[in-house]
C-alpha cells in the first residue's frame, strides 16, 4: 500500500512494534479472564498488576491510584460524573478549550441537576493561554470541581496545572486534568501535582504509540467516586467489566517507552517543529498559540485565504496526512470551539490545519512536506486570484 | 498430545481464534488510523474496517448494521442499555423487571437504579433455571418501562424464552433488553423475528478479543437511550470515545466465523458435552444444575455432593474450570445463581461449571472424566459426611452440636 507521511499524531499514533510483541501473547496462549482463579486467570491477573505498577511509575503515581478504562473519553466521564455524584452540588469550572469528553459530561451534569450545578467556562486569551484574572474570578466563587487539560489537542498549548490547582486548593476544589495529549510529550509527576492540589489525571495509550482501547484515570484515593459502569466489581469497584489484558499490557510498555525517550525525543521533535514553522512563516501562515508554552510536536496554523478542508484534501492527495481539526469533532465543518474561545475570526478559523509530529517523523519528511505545502498554497491562491 | 491445564472455562473467556488475531494485527500495525479522522487515508481505511465489522456483527443476529453501537464490552452494554433506557423513559414510569439469575452487570446496574428511585422486581426462576411466561407477565405493571432477561445464563447455560417475553413486552410498550453475551455463536439469534429492543453483545466469549462489545439498539420501532459516556459524539452520540479499530475488526471476524461455523461446531461441542455428562453422571450423588433441554450445548454445571467445590478445583488443577462465574469468583459465597434455583448451600458449594468450546477435544474430555472419578473418590474417602451417608445416616436429621 502507498503510505502517506503521517503528521497527525495528536489524533492517534502508530503502535510501537515492541509494544505489539508484548501484547501478542495475550491475544494468543495467555488468553485467560483475570477474574478466573485457575492458571489462565492468574497469569492475566499478574499481567494487569504488573502493568498497573508500570503505568503508575511512568506518571509518578502509586499503583493503587490507577484505574484502567477503555479510553480517555471514558476516564474523563468517570471522573467528572463520578466525582460530581458524590459531592454537594455547586460550581463546576472547565476551561473553554477542553476536549469534548470533558465539555460534554460537564454540560450533562449541569443540565441534569435542576440548577444545583452551575457551569463556568474559564476564558483563554488570543494565544490560547488561561486568562489569569478570569481564573482568579472563578476561584473566588469557590468551585467544587475544576477541570483544566494539561495540553490542548488542537493548539498544543500547555497549562500550568500545578499553579492553577494551587490557586484552587484553598477553596477546597477537586481538580482534574485531562493529560491525554501531554503524556509522553512532557514530564508528568502525579505526586508533585497531587501535592499542589491536582486530584486526578487522565492518560491514554493510543496517543503514545500504544494500542487503542486502554487508558487510565490516575486518582487520589481520598476523592470519592461513583462508578459509572457497574457489574463484576473490577478496578476496586470503580470500573466493572472484563479487563482488556492485551491492551493494558501494551499501554504499560508504551508508557515506559514514552517516558524513557522523553528527554531526547521531545528535543528532536521540537527541532522538527521549528524547521516546519520557519517554513510556515515564509509562506505567510498564521500560527495559533505561537506565544504560548506549547507541546513540542504540535503546530496549528492557517492561511487567511485558504479553507482548511480544501488544503487538507490537497495535502492528502500529495501524500501527507494532516488534520483540519480534532479528529473527534471532525465530522462537522464548524470552526472549532478552541478557535472560537481564542477569539480567532471565523474566516481565519476555517483555515485551521493541524500538524502533529511524532517519533517516526524525519527532517526530510518535513522538508518534503513544506515543499508540497508551498506548491499547494501557491496553486490555491492562484485559483482564488483567478476567481476574483 | 494433551496440553495442561485443559481449558474448560470457555464461558469465562475464549481464546482469540488465530484467524481473528491475524485479521486484527494489520490494524495494530500499518493500518493504525483513527476512524474519526476525516482528512486522510489512514482515517478512511480505519473507518471502512469499522463499518465492515459492524455489518459482520449485525449479520450474526440478522440485524441492520445501523442498529449496532460499539462499546468496550458486555458490561458496558448492559449498563448503557439499562441506565440509558430507564433514564430516558423515566417520565413514563419507574418500574423495572429482571431475574435473580442475571449477570452482575445487570443486577448491580438495577441496584444502582433503585438508589436513584426506580423500583425493580426480581423474578426467581424455577428450579430448572427458567422463568415462566405467566410469571413474567404477572410481574408487569402499567408503570413498567423496561424488562431485562438474559438469553443464556453464564453459569448454567439455560436459554430463557426471550421470543415469548419479547412478544409480551412489545404488546405493552415495554422496552425489552436481552444480555446475549453468552449466546452469540451458541444459538441462532434473529433480530428480524425477535421483539427485542436492546441486546448486549460481547467479543471475548465468541473467540474475539477482550475490550470490545456492542449494543444493538432498535431503530424500528425506535428505542431512545441517554448516553452514559459523553464527548466527541461517536456512535450516533450514544457512546463517545475513539474506536479501537483492531478490536472492532476482531469482533467482526469472530462473529463472521461464528455465523459460518456455529451449526457444525455446536453439534461437535454438544456431542463432547454429552460425553462429559455421561462420564460425570456415572459418579454417585451428582446433580446437574439447570434444564438440560433448554440449554446451550457448551455448558455442564454439576454439583458433586459430599465434595467441597474449592477442594475439588484444587484437586483437578490439570483442568481449568470455574466454581461460579469468573466475575464473582473472588468471593467464597455459594453461587447466587444456584441458590436462586433452590439448591442447598452444600450443593451450591460443591458445584463445578464445565464450559466447552471450539478447541476442546475428545481426549481432553476423557482425561477430565477419569480425573474426576479418581479425585472425587479420594476426597469422599476423607469425608466423614460421605461415610455417614454410606452408612445410611440421613444427614438432614442429624442434630449437629456446636463446640
Amino acid at each position: 500500500m502507498f503510505a502517506p507521511v503521517y503528521f497527525d499524531h495528536n489524533a492517534t499514533t502508530p503502535l510501537d512494534p515492541v509494544v505489539l510483541e508484548a501484547m501478542l501473547p495475550y491475544l494468543g496462549t495467555r488468553f485467560g479472564n483475570a477474574s478466573s482463579r485457575h492458571d489462565y486467570g492468574r497469569a492475566a491477573r499478574m499481567a494487569i498488576d504488573e502493568a498497573r505498577s508500570r503505568v503508575a511509575s511512568a506518571v509518578g503515581a502509586h499503583a493503587t491510584e490507577v484505574i484502567f478504562t477503555s479510553g480517555g473519553s471514558e476516564a474523563n466521564n468517570l471522573f467528572l460524573r463520578g466525582a460530581a455524584a458524590c459531592m454537594r452540588p455547586g460550581l463546576l469550572a472547565v476551561s473553554a478549550v477542553e476536549h469534548p469528553s470533558v465539555r460534554e459530561p460537564a454540560r450533562q451534569i449541569v443540565a441534569g441537576s435542576q440548577g444545583a450545578w452551575q457551569l463556568r467556562e474559564i476564558r483563554v486569551d488570543g494565544e490560547g493561554r488561561i486568562d489569569g484574572e478570569a481564573y482568579q474570578a472563578v476561584v473566588k466563587d469557590k468551585p467544587r470541581l475544576v477541570s483544566v487539560m494539561l495540553a490542548n489537542n488542537e493548539t498544543g498549548a500547555l497549562y500550568d496545572i500545578a499553579a492553577l490547582a494551587k490557586g484552587a486548593k484553598q477553596t477546597g476544589a477537586c481538580f482534574h486534568s485531562d493529560a491525554v495529549q501531554a503524556l509522553g510529550k512532557v514530564a508528568i509527576d502525579f505526586r508533585a501535582l497531587n501535592a499542589a492540589g491536582v486530584h486526578a489525571l487522565t492518560v491514554s495509550a493510543h496517543k503514545i504509540n500504544g494500542p487503542k482501547g486502554a487508558a487510565a484515570l490516575i486518582v487520589d484515593k481520598r476523592v470519592e467516586l461513583q462508578a459509572q459502569i457497574s457489574g463484576g466489581g473490577q478496578e476496586r469497584g470503580l470500573r466493572s467489566g472484563t479487563e482488556n489484558v492485551a491492551a493494558i499490557v501494551g499501554f504499560a510498555l508504551a508508557c515506559e517507552l514514552a517516558v524513557g525517550r522523553l528527554a531526547a525525543g521531545a528535543q528532536r521533535v521540537a527541532a522538527l517543529r521549528s524547521q516546519f514553522e520557519r517554513g510556515l512563516h515564509g509562506l505567510g501562515a498564521t500560527v495559533f498559540a505561537a506565544a504560548a508554552e506549547r507541546l513540542p510536536n504540535t503546530s496549528y496554523f492557517a492561511f487567511a485565504d485558504i479553507e482548511g478542508e480544501t488544503l487538507v484534501g490537497k495535502l492528502d492527495r500529495a501524500g501527507f496526512a494532516v488534520a483540519s481539526g480534532s479528529a473527534c469533532a471532525s465530522a462537522s465543518t464548524e470552526p472549532s470551539h478552541v478557535m472560537a474561545a481564542m477569539g480567532v475570526a471565523p474566516e481565519l478559523a476555517r483555515g485551521a490545519v493541524r500538524v502533529s509530529l511524532g517519533a517516526d517523523n524525519t527532517e526530510q519528511q518535513v522538508a518534503e512536506f513544506l515543499a508540497a505545502l508551498g506548491d499547494t498554497v501557491f496553486q490555491l491562491r492562484r485559483l482564488v486570484a483567478l476567481a476574483g | 498430545m494433551l496440553k495442561f491445564p485443559i481449558y474448560l472455562d470457555y464461558s469465562a473467556t475464549t481464546p482469540v481464534d488465530p484467524r481473528v488475531a491475524a485479521k486484527m494485527i494489520p490494524y495494530l500495525c500499518e493500518k493504525f488510523g483513527n476512524p474519526a479522522s476525516r482528512s486522510h487515508a489512514y482515517g478512511w481505511e480505519a473507518e471502512a474496517a469499522v463499518e465492515e465489522a459492524r455489518a459482520q456483527v449485525a449479520a450474526l443476529i440478522n440485524a441492520d448494521a445501523k442498529d449496532i453501537i460499539w462499546t468496550s464490552g458486555a458490561t458496558e452494554s448492559n449498563n448503557l442499555a439499562i441506565k440509558g433506557a430507564a433514564n430516558f423513559y423515566s417520565g413514563k414510569g419507574k418500574h423495572l423487571v429482571t431475574v435473580t439469575t442475571e449477570h452482575k452487570a445487570v443486577l448491580d446496574t438495577m441496584r444502582e437504579l433503585e438508589r436513584q428511585g426506580f423500583e425493580v422486581t426480581y423474578l426467581t426462576p424455577g428450579d430448572n433455571g427458567l422463568i415462566g411466561i405467566e410469571q413474567f407477565e404477572q410481574a408487569l405493571r402499567p408503570d413498567t418501562i423496561l424488562a431485562s432477561v438474559m438469553a443464556v445464563n453464564n453459569e448454567i447455560g439455560v436459554i430463557q424464552p426471550i421470543a415469548e417475553l419479547g412478544e409480551i413486552c412489545r404488546g405493552r410498550g415495554i422496552v425489552f433488553h436481552v444480555d446475549a453475551a453468552q449466546a452469540t455463536g451458541k444459538m441462532p439469534i434473529d433480530m428480524a423475528a425477535l421483539k427485542v429492543d436492546l441486546m448486549s453483545l460481547c467479543a471475548h466469549k465468541t473467540y474475539g478479543p477482550k475490550g470490545i462489545g456492542a449494543l444493538y439498539v432498535r431503530r424500528k420501532p425506535r428505542i431512545r437511550l441517554e448516553a452514559q459516556i459523553h464527548g466527541g459524539g461517536h456512535e450516533r452520540g450514544l457512546r463517545s470515545g475513539t474506536l479501537a479499530t483492531h478490536q472492532i475488526v476482531g469482533m467482526g471476524e469472530a462473529f463472521r466465523l461464528a455465523r459460518e461455523e456455529m451449526a457444525s461446531e455446536n453439534l461437535r461441542i454438544g456431542a463432547l458435552r454429552d460425553r462429559l455428562l455421561k462420564g460425570v453422571t456415572d459418579i454417585e450423588e451428582t446433580y446437574v444444575n439447570g434444564d438440560l433441554t433448554h440449554r446451550v450445548p457448551h455448558n455442564l454445571n454439576v454439583s458433586f455432593n459430599f465434595v467441597e467445590g474449592e477442594s475439588l478445583i484444587m484437586a483437578i488443577k490439570d483442568v481449568a474450570v470455574s466454581s461460579g462465574s469468573a466475575c464473582t469468583s473472588a468471593s467464597l459465597e455459594p453461587s447466587y445463581v444456584l441458590r436462586a434455583l433452590g439448591r442447598s448451600d452444600e450443593l451450591a458449594h460443591s458445584s463445578i461449571r464445565f464450559t466447552l468450546g471450539r478447541f476442546t477435544t475428545e481426549e481432553e474430555i476423557d482425561y477430565t472424566v477419569k480425573l474426576l472419578h479418581a479425585k472425587i473418590a479420594k476426597l469422599r474417602a476423607l469425608s466423614p459426611l460421605w461415610e455417614m451417608h454410606q452408612e445410611g445416616v440421613d444427614l438432614d436429621s442429624v442434630q449437629w452440636a456446636a463446640h
